[in-house]
């Protein structure tokens, strides 16, 4: 085999395993959403959304569970989003460069990636346990600090994108640095900010490790954050690991549900984000 | 870029106060991320104080976690946690960095998007998804395809057999492993893309105009470009691994001991806090059970240090 045949090969055996990488990685993928589909879709009925979780043997649906994680996902995202675009806002157009804004940024991209199930243990020590109660409170805050970190590295990537002339001009008519930011970036980048919103709550809402001792999870419907509240993940927890089948079938169902919802949010997410660069 | 021309000092008197506030709120927000990591540290530390307290350094060494009679030993877990975590980086990493340098060189570009936004999708996917997959598709699979044929054909005795021994039903630490590779495998390989992309093209066009093949260009040129970065990506995964919660307790089978195989059940850090918290028998059990969870703090934190030092000039 001549020299240049054996590069040749060599290649050609390179490309071979990169392409069987790829196409494994994709199968894995179809795999589970096949699963996912041909489990969880004959489960769907009219029970799901209007009836509460039954005791086995008995129909009903995930009505309590569905109802607890919008209730906990909005409270931990209404939290995020003030802080997050806020303190976004601080690293993008006041920190930006100075020795405070390098050691936040660091921090939180170690915060991205943090175990869920520690934020958890965490918002146990600080909420549940001083006030002898598991809540939905709790559940919500524990979503919250997942979320947050995202919402700020996406905010402060978007504004930073803003152009700097922006700014300039706003400022040459007069207009005091906060209200450049509030009225013209923070406008200018409302899609951004919009984006940034969305993929904290792709996150946090199939997140299971973080409720599972702060939110708990309740058998019955509960819209008071006062008290423990059931959750789809945790639901789902409870239901897969049981020994009873239906139980098992309404487990799939939520998985459906909680993964066609995370795709959807990450894609709507997504576009708003490419459409963002382009504008 | 505009710091001068952006200084507040050129404000308008009227606007001073709200000026001074939203600054404040703008600093507090982000001063509260700071103060969030903090308090993560603390409260876990002063949870845990009693169990370390109690049992001193035999918390990490011994093997025995027994909430009958108070003993805590966190050995079995840290083992679970380390052994999974390497076996899934051992499975994920080659396929992540296959599929990273074929969206970047080898995929014709009409393809190339899809599939990069495929892989990330399937990143987002949440565990507890990936955990019932493991739980109802790949562990009685393989139980039925791998184990059950292993137990058949080697003799417990033998070596094979003490390698490959544990309860034939698919819960073990192996599948945990695929399972975790499976979760860290797209995000891996996401962080990989966006690392190659940063490789400037004149550089891997110069190679190619000097006759290199593609597989010399990355051997040569691209891999060491972004060695550290690559470092980092690795380091992203294995702080996921570790931290991984929900798909582990699906499938590892939740014994606590040292496993004695590699198809022998066991338990992680992360999920032996997420089965046994909610249901602590004493407040020594809470407190091993958060000594547990600091120590995973402690230990992903380095991890993810050191991966977002090495990213940082990356820019990923």
């Amino acid at each position: 085999m001549t020299r240049a045949a054996r590069r040749r090969a060599i290649n050609g055996v390179f490309v071979a395993l990169c392409s069987i990488a790829t196409f494994i990685a994709l199968s894995a993928l179809v795999m589970i959403l096949w699963t996912l589909l041909s489990k969880g879709l004959g489960g769907i009925d009219g029970m799901i959304f209007t009836h509460d979780q039954p005791a086995p043997g008995s129909p009903g649906g995930l009505r309590n569970a569905i109802v607890g994680s919008l209730i906990m996902c909005a409270l931990g995202m209404a939290i995020a989003l003030v802080i997050g675009i806020l303190a976004g806002t601080w690293l993008a157009e006041y920190g930006a460069g100075t020795k405070f804004g390098h050691v936040v940024r660091f921090f939180n991209d170690v915060l991205i990636s943090a175990p869920s199930i520690l934020i958890g243990l965490f918002v146990y020590e600080l909420l549940v346990a001083p006030f002898h109660g598991f809540s939905g409170y709790a559940g919500g805050v524990a979503l919250a600090f997942l979320a947050t970190p995202i919402v700020v590295r996406t905010t402060e990537d978007i504004l930073s994108l803003q152009p700097g002339a922006l700014r300039e001009a706003g400022m040459a008519l007069g207009a005091s640095r906060a209200f450049v930011i509030r009225k013209i970036i923070w406008k200018s980048a409302r899609t951004g900010l919009l984006t940034a919103g969305l993929l904290g709550f792709a996150r946090i809402s199939g997140e299971t490790a973080p409720l599972l001792f702060t939110s708990l999870g309740n058998q019955f419907y509960n819209a008071k954050l006062s008290q423990p509240m059931a959750s789809l993940p945790t639901t789902i927890f409870q239901f897969a690991l049981s020994a009873y089948d239906d139980w098992q079938r309404l487990a799939w169902v939520g998985a459906l549900l909680i993964a066609v919802a995370v795709l959807f949010i990450n894609i709507v997410g997504r576009v708003l984000a490419r459409e963002t660069h382009r504008s | 870029m505009d710091t001068e021309l952006a200084s507040p000092r050129g404000a308008p008197p009227g606007h001073a106060l709200g000026e001074i506030i939203f600054r404040y709120a703008c600093l507090g927000a982000a001063t509260f991320l700071l103060a969030a990591l903090a308090g993560v540290v603390v409260s876990l530390f002063i949870g845990g104080l009693p169990a370390f307290r109690t049992f001193g350094f035999g918390f990490l060494t011994s093997t025995t976690w027994n909430p009958v009679s108070e003993v805590y030993g966190a050995a079995g877990p840290i083992v679970g946690t380390l052994i999974t975590s390497f076996l899934s980086l051992l499975v994920a990493l080659p396929l992540a960095l296959g599929v990273a340098v074929f969206l970047v060189e080898f995929c014709p570009s009409r393809l190339s998007r899809p599939i990069a936004i495929a892989v990330e999708l399937l990143a987002g996917i949440p565990s507890i998804v990936y955990g019932m997959w493991g739980l109802f598709v790949l562990a009685p699979w393989f139980a039925a395809h791998v184990q059950m044929p292993i137990a058949m054909n080697f003799a417990p005795d033998s070596l094979v057999g003490k390698i490959f021994s544990g309860t034939p039903n698919g819960a073990n630490i192996f599948t945990a492993s695929l399972i975790l590779a499976i979760m860290i495998l797209p995000y891996m390989a996401a962080v990989f893309r966006e690392l190659f992309l940063t490789v400037p093209p004149q550089v891997r066009e110069a190679a190619y105009g000097l006759g290199c093949t593609p597989f010399e260009v990355i051997k040569a040129v691209v891999i060491p470009y972004v060695r550290r970065g690559m470092i980092g990506v690795i380091m992203l995964g294995l702080g996921r691994a570790l931290g991984e919660t929900m798909a582990v307790t699906f499938i590892i089978g939740n014994s606590h001991g040292f496993p004695h195989g590699l198809f022998d059940s066991g338990s992680t850090i992360a999920s032996t806090v997420a089965n046994e918290f909610a249901e602590a028998t004493s407040d020594m059990h809470t407190s091993a059970l958060i000594a547990l969870g600091f120590l995973l703090f402690v230990i992903t934190f380095i991890v993810l240090a050191v991966a977002r030092l090495l990213l940082r000039e990356a820019k990923v």
